[in-house]
């Protein structure tokens, strides 16, 4: 596979700029709302919104299934905000009837550094990312309370964790597709285009 | 590495003002006055509220001057639900700005639904760490708001109405003379910033960037899914609605047709069957016949 065909979610949320970074590092990006069109794409991004909103939409529209079904056979997904909620296992205090996607064997808290007042900028070493540090852009973020055995954590911000990967699935706290900075989609990119290669195989 | 440990981190950043706006296209926000009503918005699917004493229909009806609401009725709702929380200023009342940020509201609108507290000035919005939207009927409008520090900007149209046309003309407007822009060269630019009276720089940005440099809604008039989505096709990111909700006769219902027909605002199916049986929209009033005194766009400067 040389050009993956990569979705955004496309419900709510900061999709364009998604896209935008997706294209940046060589990836097909098309937006995803309907089942077969989440059919067509070779890994998704859940982008960063509400994810109360998001994930009522896909339940209502029959996206929600799907999706568990796809990530759960190893589509490659990676959610920033909004979308690492969507792929935790379980949330700390969910609103009544908020579902996730799952993927992640992680407790996530949401808003958990705060309100936007509290909304931050911060520099990041994440693992996997070599040279400069990560411009972190924390809104109204998650962090992960914690992990399970098969999860990898690849940052810490004030001793609270924000991005962690758990085989074909990769999720941050934080926003880069909101700073021109690539390095997190590439990496994602790379993922998607490993995971095609080995079906091939 | 040590390097990371001791760079404090920034808060009230452009980027994160602004990139709060972006984590709220492809929604709605809606109008509410008490926390129950707060819970029936989330629960329909709205990306953030709108805390308000009374709903712009109201504020008509009643007449007299129109202020910031009330402390206890902003936490109330702030404690009802766990979407994003917006109040109103006045317009130029930066001192309801300084209370509203400090009750930790997640964004503010320096609002001309409420009665203006200054005719020339609107407030220093860059002063604040709670990122401000700002109404705008035009793209001079806008930019000199954008200028001032809002993150984010909804074309006004003609709050309390329930009457789309309004919000259309201004987004058309808005849309139009960026489209205009854009076909500019350089030497022109100059002239136009004189013409949009806004800084030359951000004339320059829109010309390149053919948007906005915040994210852009739309507002004033929305009462149904197809009013919604008509916004979006014309090139809103999302949706305030206002009084369409919960003057309407089955707020539930069209709370979530409306977060439906935004989302699926291209597909007339869908907007079709978002739009079954909602029961009565809000009366409305035509804007033909709004004396001037009494259209909240022409308030701010």
């Amino acid at each position: 596979m040389n050009t993956p065909v990569i979705g955004v979610l496309a419900l709510q949320g900061d999709v364009r700029e998604h896209l935008i970074a997706l294209a940046a590092a060589d990836a097909v990006a098309r937006p995803v709302r309907r089942p077969e069109e989440l059919a067509e794409v070779d890994g998704l991004v859940l982008p960063g919104g509400e994810s109360t909103t998001i994930s009522k939409l896909a339940v209502l529209f029959g996206v929600m299934e799907p999706l568990r079904a796809r990530v759960r056979a190893g589509m490659p997904v990676y959610g920033t905000c909004a979308g690492m909620i969507m792929l935790a296992d379980k949330i700390l205090d969910p609103r009544s009837g908020q579902e996730t996607v799952g993927g992640i064997d992680m407790i996530v808290r949401r808003n958990a550094f705060g309100r936007q007042n509290e909304s931050f900028e911060a520099a990041l070493d994440v693992r996997g990312i070599p040279g400069d540090p990560v411009e972190g852009v924390f809104i109204r973020a998650p962090w992960v309370e914690s992990v399970g055995a098969a999860a990898e954590v690849l940052a810490e911000h004030d001793g609270h964790i924000v991005a962690v990967r758990q085989g074909n699935a990769l999720a941050t706290s934080f926003h880069p597709e909101l700073t021109g900075d690539h390095r997190v989609h590439a990496l994602f990119v790379d993922m998607v285009r490993a995971n095609g290669t080995a079906e091939s195989l | 590495m040590s390097t990371i440990e001791n760079q404090a981190p920034e808060t009230g950043t452009a980027r994160v003002k602004r990139g709060m706006a972006e984590q709220l296209k492809g929604g709605v926000i809606m109008d509410v006055v008490t926390p129950e009503q707060a819970k029936i918005a989330e629960d329909a699917g709205a990306v953030a509220v709108m805390a308000l004493e009374r709903v712009p229909a109201d504020i008509r009806k009643d007449g007299g001057v129109a202020r910031m609401s009330d402390p206890d009725m902003i936490e109330g709702i702030i404690d009802a639900v766990s979407i994003p929380v917006m109040a109103k200023s006045r317009i130029g009342h930066f001192v309801e700005a300084q209370v509203l940020q400090s009750l930790g509201v997640d964004y503010i609108d320096e609002s001309e639904v409420l009665t203006p507290a200054d005719e020339v000035n609107h407030s220093d919005k860059w002063s604040f760490t709670t990122p401000f939207v700002c109404g705008a009927t035009n793209l001079g409008e806008a930019l000199r708001r954008i200028a001032e520090g809002a993150a984010m900007i909804r074309s006004k149209g003609e709050a309390g109405t329930g009457n789309v046309v309004e919000a259309v003309r201004h987004l058309r407007q808005i849309k139009n003379e960026i489209a205009k822009l854009r076909g500019f060269d350089n030497h022109e630019l100059y002239a136009a910033a004189k013409e949009l009276r806004a800084p030359y720089e951000l004339v320059k940005e829109v010309a390149e960037l053919g948007k906005l440099p915040v994210v852009l809604f739309s507002a004033g008039g929305v009462a149904t899914p197809a009013d919604a989505a008509l916004m979006r096709q014309l090139g809103a990111e999302g949706v305030f609605v206002g009084s369409g909700i919960f003057k309407s006769g089955d707020p539930a219902k069209r709370a979530a047709a409306i977060v439906k027909a935004t989302t699926f605002y291209d597909d007339p199916k869908i907007i079709a069957d978002a739009s079954r049986n909602l029961g009565e929209a809000m009366v409305g009033i035509n804007c033909d016949t709004l004396p001037e005194t009494e259209r909240y766009a022409n308030r701010g400067w």
